[in-house]
């Protein structure tokens, strides 16, 4: 078992806690940029995916996770950073640039998105968010001139002045600093008093106020940070299949990518990313087990989302803390080995809030 | 004379809207969470009606009963499963796993050969058929999901005003605390709750079926149920339906006055316009907590 030794207050605010952390993490940074020379090329552009749903699940993980305020149409805000990229790079902006309008863009229009978060809360935010992301898809898919309709548009390799970044190692690299940037500045917001007060909105919003946190700024702002990672994720995303449609970015876009900090874990960062290995590898997995199943199973069309569904359900009933938590509860057994109990990490029962009153 | 036949067939589509609405409502009412599966219980009970007609021969009102008695069975079922084990926990939690039911209810209808994937006709009897009243020409399918529903909002009303159990689901709705003391079995009456919700989505979902088709993702329209039910007022059954109703008729007008593709997105402006103006909905109750 570990005990921390504090003897500075600087330590409790610290990213890495201890030497464990920092060596663990560093070994993980570590492995990362040595990816491209350990995995294949299949693999390579596998990880990539990765870390650009990495990014929007910390986006969304902000949101839903640590604000309390949960988004049915996130697919919406990585449509206007994708859409963005594309028409601006292939206008010839240079791509630093694209990048950092696709995230603004999303931004704004997260604002836009947010005010009604002022004064409606629980479900209605949700089908307002909803409602949102069915109006914006619908958008990508009538604007023809910027989008390019259901066509589709291709969207050219990135360049950095005359370096141009269209071999998939020299991306991958870009998404990886763009990824444990964005970490870190999560990171660092959550230990903020910003991130502080999104967490106590979280935990209640009348103590919140009664804190004297402005419900509106804090709430305005978690969405304009959040879909700003959501265009960032949306832009990188647009140079990654190199071709969009509306159809990537319509409702079942968003409910996969509640899905995915569902199942990563609610209210932790590690959540959003092992969410995103989960949504990426499930599918080959699913791939692999076909060949075992009988082929009236295997070789069905619905076997993906039948799955998708019954794992969803799965970590609702039996792990609502995600694969974060079931993780938490395997460390915890072997640091304090033979003393784990069950029921350690049991859930308490709330009476149930009512969203009618207000 | 166009405006009118806009209008019914809005009213028709709304209607549609209305009931599904309606499920969505009963259930928050009695268990304050929102489920996302209304729209796929609709598909399967499509699907189960349109299985006791091709394959087991029934005739339609024979089929029509036993899907609505086999979803409601399957709706007490889903509640016991699934949703009573993590009541209390947060509501979300809750919607998330509607959202894994809606997933795999159109995973497994997929599944099943040579069926899941095509789109099906419900062979009714009244089929493309069209009454000429005047300048009107009337489809008799919408017609028919017209009365369906009238008469279902009035064994629903009667239900609620006149019988025990109609009266006891009220009481749990305002205060589940107040009416499981006054010795309501709050639980059994939410999964009966959830039963009546799925056997109206049922229904739904075989009025639907002679004017759309049959399919694994005809549940999406269920979607659309929610912009009914936040115009109506969450919590109120016949909001569900009045918010059904303008749902449909907008989108009807502004298919034919604006141009394309406003009609796919006219119940989700109207319900960001509600959502702005009236957040409480049409007939929505407006309680305030007192500290």
């Amino acid at each position: 078992m570990r005990f921390i030794f504090k003897t500075r207050y600087e330590q409790d605010i610290a990213l890495a806690k201890h030497d464990g952390h920092r060596f663990w993490y560093s070994l993980l940074v570590v492995a990362l940029f040595a990816a491209p020379w350990l995995l294949s090329e299949y693999g390579l552009a596998q990880l990539t995916f990765v870390l650009i749903y990495g990014i929007v699940g910390l986006g969304l993980m902000l949101l839903a996770g640590f604000t309390g305020l949960f988004s049915i149409g996130h697919a919406a805000f990585l449509g206007v950073g994708a859409y963005t990229e594309a028409a601006m790079v292939n206008a010839g902006v240079p791509f630093p640039l694209a990048l950092a309008a696709a995230a603004l863009l999303s931004a704004a229009v997260g604002v836009l998105v947010g005010l009604p978060a002022l004064r409606v809360k629980g479900m209605y935010l949700g089908i307002s968010t909803m409602a949102f992301g069915f109006i914006v898809a619908e958008v990508f898919a009538r604007w023809e001139s910027v989008t390019g309709g259901n066509a589709g548009k291709h969207v050219k390799a990135p360049a950095i002045g005359s370096w141009a970044l269209d071999s998939g190692v020299e991306f991958y690299f870009l998404c990886l600093v763009l990824a444990i940037g964005s970490t870190l500045a999560i990171l660092n917001l959550l230990r903020s008093p910003t991130g502080r007060a999104f967490v106590a909105i979280r935990d209640s919003e009348i103590s919140a106020q009664c804190m004297g946190i402005h419900l509106a700024r804090y709430k305005t702002l978690s969405f304009a940070i959040s879909a700003a990672l959501g265009g960032l994720g949306g832009a990188l995303y647009a140079h990654m299949i190199k071709f969009l449609s509306p159809d990537q970015f319509d409702i079942v876009q968003s409910i996969d990518l509640l899905l995915m900090v569902v199942i990563g874990g609610l209210g932790s960062v590690h959540g959003a990313f092992l969410g995103a290995i989960f949504l990426i590898t499930m599918p080959q997995l699913i791939n692999g087990a076909k060949d075992w199943l009988p082929d009236a199973v295997g070789q069905a069309p619905g076997l993906k989302a039948a799955v998708y569904g019954l794992v969803l359900i799965a970590f609702v009933l039996f792990e609502p803390l995600g694969l974060y938590g079931r993780w938490l509860k395997v460390r915890t057994f072997f640091t304090i080995f033979p003393f784990y109990r069950q029921g350690m990490f049991k859930r308490q029962k709330s009476f149930q809030k009512s969203d009618r009153l207000r | 004379m166009q405006f009118v036949q806009l209008v019914i067939s809005g009213v028709a589509q709304g209607c549609i809207y209305g009931l599904i609405a309606l499920g969505f409502v009963l259930i928050y009412k009695a268990t304050e969470t929102v489920s996302f599966v209304q729209g796929e219980l609709m598909m399967l009970g499509a699907f189960l009606g349109l299985a006791l007609m091709t394959l087991m021969k029934l005739p339609l009102a024979a089929a029509v009963l036993v899907s609505m008695l086999a979803m409601g069975l399957f709706g007490v079922l889903t509640e016991r499963l699934t949703i009573r084990p993590i009541l209390g926990q947060p509501a979300f939690s809750i919607v998330m796993l509607t959202f894994g039911l809606g997933y795999m209810a159109r995973g497994a209808i997929t599944m099943l050969p040579a069926i899941g994937t095509e789109t099906h006709t419900l062979p009714v009897p009244y089929k493309d058929q069209v009454i000429n009243a005047g300048a009107l020409v009337l489809n008799v399918e919408q017609l028919v999901v017209i009365g369906v529903t009238v008469v279902l909002c009035g064994l629903l009303f009667a239900m609620f005003r006149y019988s025990k159990v109609g009266i006891a689901m009220q009481a749990a709705s305002q205060n589940q605390l107040a009416a499981y003391y006054m010795g309501i079995p709050v639980q059994r009456l939410n999964g009966l709750v959830w039963g009546l919700a799925a056997a109206v989505a049922a229904v739904a979902g075989l009025l639907l079926a002679p004017i759309t088709f049959i399919h694994a993702n005809m549940g999406f329209i269920g979607l659309k149920a929610f912009p009914a039910a936040v115009v109506g007022g969450f919590g109120s059954l016949p909001g569900a339906i009045v918010g059904g109703l303008v749902i449909g008729v907008v989108e009807s007008l502004s298919g034919f006055y604006l141009p394309e593709g406003f009609k796919d997105v006219a119940a989700y402006v109207v319900v960001l316009l509600m959502l702005m103006v009236k957040p409480n909905g049409l007939f929505g109750e407006t309680m305030r907590k007192k500290v």
